[in-house]
């Protein structure tokens, strides 16, 4: 008789084995959710600091056009991530990592566009220790793009393991739970997007 | 298959040896490592209490120097904390929450064991300053910009590199713990057939969720001050300390209901089983450890009452303060309820329970006067403060605690812990606690500010102070006694021998084996109702008593036989557990040795690039390996 | 109220207790916590009767083969208790609320004793603003502070450093002081201190190596003592004259404790000279004028010194000066004026010629 709540049990002998993906998403939101704080709790920083400059420069370094732009490009990334499971489910090992490969390559974009907004930034003179306004905003954005740049790995993980037909549907990390770290990041951007560069009262 | 032979300790099912144990991804070793790690850092804790009470004995002694009475009191602190009373609620919850709810281990095993291996490494770390320079001593708080002083010194780095790591292992944990509750139940165990325990576990997973970020967040900040000219804290730089507070208390106060939740939990647990009657009002009981949960979210400002927020805040969250009584309360009623009509058998793990209680009461009280914010102005930071916290998270969830030990010990070890020896233990224990902190709500009163590594002569505080050291040294001698009976009973195999249900109990964890095979159930049970296992011996007549039924021959309460299993984790056609595996030692590992590096920067960097790769070794061989490897 | 009477009996004169007030406000906490603490008790004493009551009355009597009633609650009760709870905590509620806001409104008036305290590690610093010299100078002195009784003085209070927090359990609550913020506290006292027994207060919010040794000695005086008082602590110290038997103790003052240490003196032109740095920290566009050490101006006028935890007399100073770090644990090493970074005073690696000579100079300065 099968036993209908032991976790991972080695697939294709029972026809009848447990569905372990809501266990897998449950945790999966489960640590999202956690997330949220842990944004929030920088967002909330940075909202305390915007203006606590220290006499050094202050959100009129941003560049709104230039920010939008990565960030169109970020919000694409999460169409191709959806188009990626899209495939997966599908059983299109191709197609999927195609569009996993686009997504991280997009992920990646909005990393150097990030990179040069720093660089920009720190030559005008904002540095982590200038003022509260500094350390504050680059903890979060800096935060926001290691989380960017762990997706960039899973996803470049992922299509490695595609081509040795490793991509599993029920254990580790599959399509569906990095597009749902990956889609989370990408909300948190609009997030910190509108907070940080578009709310300059 | 569990020994009989009278003469040996019963060794828990599983594979032999010390790599056996470091690759163990069972939930019931991983609960043992857990219960003996914790135990011995609270021996640890305890030295160091007893080291600031025998300097207090008396007015300006010299026992200890001011730089070592501030690194024994943080680290008291923090070790109880973070490395005794959160671990040994997850040592229950790891042990007992899959068997409890039916199941034959957690969500992620490796996950689980992953969490363990990070919490031991870096209490370690911790540890390990007392003889790299010189232990934290910025209280367990850690409140700036006293904590970002003093850069040049790697004290402080310890402590918040230390809690940040501490905190990813109990993160880890809670979504394990969330996941198994969800979805992992037995047939027929809807969510408010679960017993109380595991919803405490359940709602303490999510206090942690949701209050850890706040103080990652806090502790990083802290970190980039300290060494990246951060400036978050820097009241020079426009920085405010009190954003510490708050994203401190955030945690910090969630957190003192994640200590004590899972020993109300265990007392919901003890009390029905020796009073022989079901809880009185579950379903009351239950809401209200969630609602003091959910509430608690709203109060951590009462830690900062005379930090200068303002009276309407002040007012508002001293009015949300009072509100957490009354599901308290609730509870403390329904747990008389519980006795009130019972049948009661004093022994240990009972006694303890109904100590919880009554301790729990008291604690609870001197809440409710902090509460009082006027009141709190001449309460906060002083020895009324040490005492009311002592009340709850002492006589409350250590006794709570210990409650579980005596009453689980036989479904661990297969042997019951001497009740001699315990009721010496619980009565040394319970005088010895109420000397030790009765005395310092008067001395609060009267003026005794905390932290204070001396005071002088003249303001009346010698008495009461020297009453407290000898109740400090009576706990110590209960709880030498506690570790002397679990060391005969067990590991020196003299506790009586008992089979699956010494207790008569209610919950599933008596209908398996002492201890329990690897796979817990040889069948998956099919639960009908609350308690269901002791629906399956007895039913009520017309009056509501419990009578016994006849024993049906093959039925669940024959004792659990293993169908042909062995101690390697096959239990039988069809069972696969979840193969051992390093990597999650590993990958804690690669975490605690860059956490080290981080501490020493610059030249720490190497540190931290070899933390990195194995972590990653770790992390990419857990991921790639299956779960359940082919034999 | 007798409990707590008994309480603060046991501990004895010249306490620092918070349960025989000596001010307004210490009596409105006080009356409020006698409230709270009898209705605390009597729910203790309830719930306790409860709990041993069934203790007892269902306890397990051997022989005794059966079994209890399977009952699962009472919803009534459940309600009961509830209700019962919520009435008990409105009782404290709103007087709470009412109390919180009367003395959390900051007194205003020209009646009013305006002081600014800036703590530092490990001792306090008191500026009375409006108590000023002819030559404009504001009084200040450090770690005793001397109020007439029965007016309302206001303390607007920043830290120079990290958070410490201001306590004198016998007038009021504590207030935490904080650096880059102003806090303030409300003190009225009813009646004049005896000589030579100061209200005791301490700091409140760990802050370092001698948290423990960071206290107050609060002076309450007549109207008219106070005012001697002020005219005392404004008029300058004497600078010893050239060639005078003190001038070598001030020798080695002016070349070494000046660097951390601020007074004011007359010298024998009558000119008025302030040797010592001046620090200005700036709270809520307050300034707060403070300096690296106590002030020592009249230093021999106070009963007490190291922040109150001493009694000052020519050998305890001379023990001070000699080794401070044996008598109050501090880490001057890591000082760092330039920075602001101040844990304490050095060792000055004077020789007992030299201490006794600044000492006697001391002593000239009451």
């Amino acid at each position: 008789m099968t036993d209908a709540t032991t976790t991972d049990l080695a697939p294709a002998e029972h026809s009848d084995h447990h569905d372990v993906k809501p266990i897998r998403k449950t945790a999966m939101w489960v640590f999202l959710g956690s997330e949220c704080v842990f944004f929030g709790a920088m967002i909330s920083t940075f909202l305390l600091y915007r203006n606590t400059t220290n006499g050094g420069p202050g959100t009129e370094l941003f560049n709104v056009p230039f920010t939008s732009a990565s960030s169109f490009v970020l919000l694409m990334s999460s169409l191709t991530m959806v188009l990626a499971h899209n495939a997966f489910e599908k059983n299109d090992l191709r197609q999927t990592r195609v569009w996993l490969i686009g997504t991280a390559l997009l992920g990646s974009t909005f990393l150097a566009g990030q990179i040069f907004e720093f660089t920009e930034f720190v030559h005008e003179g904002l540095t982590l220790s200038t003022s509260p306004f500094g350390s504050a905003f680059y903890m979060l954005t800096g935060f926001h793009g290691i989380h960017v740049a762990v997706g960039v790995m899973l996803l470049a993980a992922m299509a490695v393991l595609s081509f040795s037909g490793r991509l599993y549907d029920d254990r580790g990390l599959n399509v569906e739970l990095i597009g749902l770290y990956w889609h989370f990041v990408d909300i948190v951007w609009i997030v910190i997007f509108t907070v940080v560069y578009l709310l300059q009262v | 298959m569990t020994t009989t032979a009278e003469q040996q300790a019963i060794r828990s099912p599983g594979g032999r040896g010390v790599w056996a144990w470091i690759t163990t991804v069972d939930h019931k070793r991983i609960g043992l490592l857990y219960a003996v790690t914790a135990a011995t850092f609270f021996f640890i804790g305890g030295i160091e209490a007893l080291l600031v009470r025998t300097q207090l004995f008396g007015p300006n002694l010299e026992v200890l120097s001011a730089e070592a009475y501030n690194q024994l009191f943080t680290m008291h602190g923090l070790t109880m904390v973070f490395l005794v009373v959160m671990p040994i609620a997850a040592a229950f919850t790891n042990y007992f929450l899959p068997i409890l709810l039916g199941a034959r281990d957690v969500a992620f095993p490796r996950l689980n064991a992953f969490s363990y291996w990070l919490f031991l490494f870096s209490g370690l770390l911790i540890y390990s300053s007392f003889v790299l320079g010189g232990a934290p001593d910025g209280a367990w708080v850690g409140y700036a910009p006293l904590s970002s002083q003093l850069t040049e010194v790697v004290r402080m780095d310890f402590w918040s590199i230390g809690l940040q790591m501490l905190g990813v292992a109990s993160i880890a944990s809670s979504a394990n713990f969330i996941a198994t509750a969800f979805t992992m139940r037995a047939p027929g165990m809807t969510m408010l057939r679960m017993p109380v325990f595991a919803w405490m576990s359940l709602v303490v997973a999510f206090l942690l969720i949701f209050s850890l970020p706040s103080v990652a967040i806090g502790l990083f900040q802290l970190f980039l001050d300290r060494n990246f000219g951060g400036l978050f804290y820097a009241a020079e730089a426009g920085g405010d300390p009190l954003l510490w507070q708050h994203l401190f208390w955030i945690f910090g106060h969630p957190e003192v209901y994640v200590l004590v939740l899972p020993a109300m939990g265990i007392v919901s647990e003890v009390l029905p089983t020796f009073a022989r009657k079901p809880l009185f009002g579950y379903p009351f009981v239950v809401f209200a450890g969630a609602a003091i949960g959910f509430v608690g979210f709203g109060v951590w400002s009462h830690h900062m009452f005379t930090s200068g927020m303002g009276p309407i805040a002040e007012a508002g969250f001293g009015v949300a303060t009072m509100i957490i009584a009354i599901p308290t309360g609730v509870k403390i009623f329904n747990w008389i309820g519980t006795i009130w009509g019972g049948k009661i058998k004093f022994n240990t793990p009972m006694l303890f329970s109904l100590a919880f209680v009554a301790m729990f009461v008291i604690g609870g009280l001197s809440g409710v006067t902090h509460a009082v914010v006027p009141s709190d102005t001449q309460q906060h930071d002083t020895y009324y403060v040490v005492a009311h916290f002592h009340y709850v998270l002492f006589g409350g969830a250590i006794f709570g605690y210990v409650s579980g030990v005596y009453y689980w010990f036989p479904k661990w070890t297969g042997r019951l812990l001497d009740e001699r020896l315990g009721k010496i233990h619980f009565w040394l224990a319970l005088i010895g606690f109420n000397l030790t902190f009765g005395p310092m709500h008067i001395l609060g009163l009267n003026g005794m500010p905390r932290r204070t590594y001396r005071y002088p002569e003249g303001l009346g505080w010698a008495n009461w102070n020297a009453v407290a050291t000898i109740g400090a040294y009576t706990i110590l001698a209960a709880f030498l006694i506690f570790a002397w009976n679990i060391i005969r009973t067990h590991f020196l195999a003299k506790g009586e021998l008992v089979g699956n249900d010494p207790w008569d109990g209610r919950t599933l964890e008596w209908s398996i084996s002492s201890p329990p095979p690897v796979h817990n159930f040889d069948e998956i049970p099919v639960v009908h109702a609350l308690d269901d296992f002791w629906h399956q011996k007895y039913a009520e007549d017309e009056e509501g008593r419990a009578v016994r039924m006849p024993e049906v021959a093959g039925g669940a309460l024959t004792v659990e036989k293993q169908t042909g299993g062995d101690d390697e984790g096959h239990g039988g056609e069809d069972m696969h557990m979840p193969s051992p595996s390093y990597y999650p030692a590993l990958a804690a590992l690669g975490i605690v040795i860059m956490g080290a590096g981080l501490i020493y920067l610059p030249w720490g960097f190497i540190a931290v690039g070899i933390g990195v790769a194995i972590m990653m070794w770790g992390l990419f061989g857990w991921s790639l390996e299956p779960v359940t490897k082919e034999h | 109220m007798p409990f707590a009477a008994i309480l603060a009996a046991c501990s004895g004169s010249g306490s620092q207790t918070a349960l025989e007030p000596q001010g307004p406000i210490g009596r409105d906490i006080d009356g409020l916590w006698d409230l709270v603490l009898m209705l605390a008790t009597g729910v203790f004493i309830f719930v306790m009767l409860l709990l041993v009551w069934a203790m007892w009355r269902y306890r397990e009597r051997p022989g005794d083969l059966s079994e209890p009633k399977q009952i699962h609650g009472n919803p009534v009760i459940e309600l009961g208790g509830v209700v019962f709870s919520v009435v008990l905590l409105t009782i404290i509620t709103i007087p709470t609320v009412r109390s919180l806001l009367d003395i959390r409104s900051e007194p205003v008036g020209p009646d009013v004793l305006q002081i600014q305290v800036t703590g530092h590690q490990w001792w306090w610093e008191f500026e009375y603003i409006n108590e000023i010299a002819p030559d404009g100078r504001t009084l200040i002195t450090a770690n005793e502070l001397h109020i007439p009784a029965g007016v309302s003085v206001n303390l607007t209070m920043t830290s120079a450093d990290v958070i410490h927090s201001f306590w004198v359990p016998a007038l009021n609550g504590k207030r935490d002081v904080v650096p880059g913020r102003t806090s303030k506290l409300t003190l009225i006292a009813d009646e004049p201190t005896p000589d030579g027994e100061p209200i005791p207060g301490q700091c409140a919010e760990f802050c370092g190596l001698a948290h423990a040794d960071m206290r107050i000695k609060l002076h309450v005086h007549t109207a008219a003592d106070y005012a001697t008082w002020v005219q005392e602590q404004l008029a300058p110290s004497v600078q010893p004259a050239g060639g005078s038997a003190l001038e070598g103790g001030w020798l080695t003052f002016s070349a070494l404790c000046t660097t951390c240490h601020q007074v004011t003196l007359e010298d024998i032109e009558g000119e008025l000279v302030t040797y010592g740095p001046e620090r200005h920290i700036v709270a809520n566009d307050i300034t707060f004028r403070s300096s690296f050490g106590p002030n020592l101006t009249h230093l021999f006028s106070r009963g007490t010194f190291g922040s109150g935890t001493f009694t000052l007399d020519a050998d305890h100073l001379s023990e001070w000066i000699d080794n401070p770090q044996k008598l109050k644990p501090m880490d001057p090493d890591r000082n760092d004026l330039a920075e602001g970074f101040v844990y304490g005073m050095p060792d000055l690696g004077l020789d007992p010629v030299e201490i006794a000579e600044v000492v006697a100079l001391l002593e000239t300065w009451r």
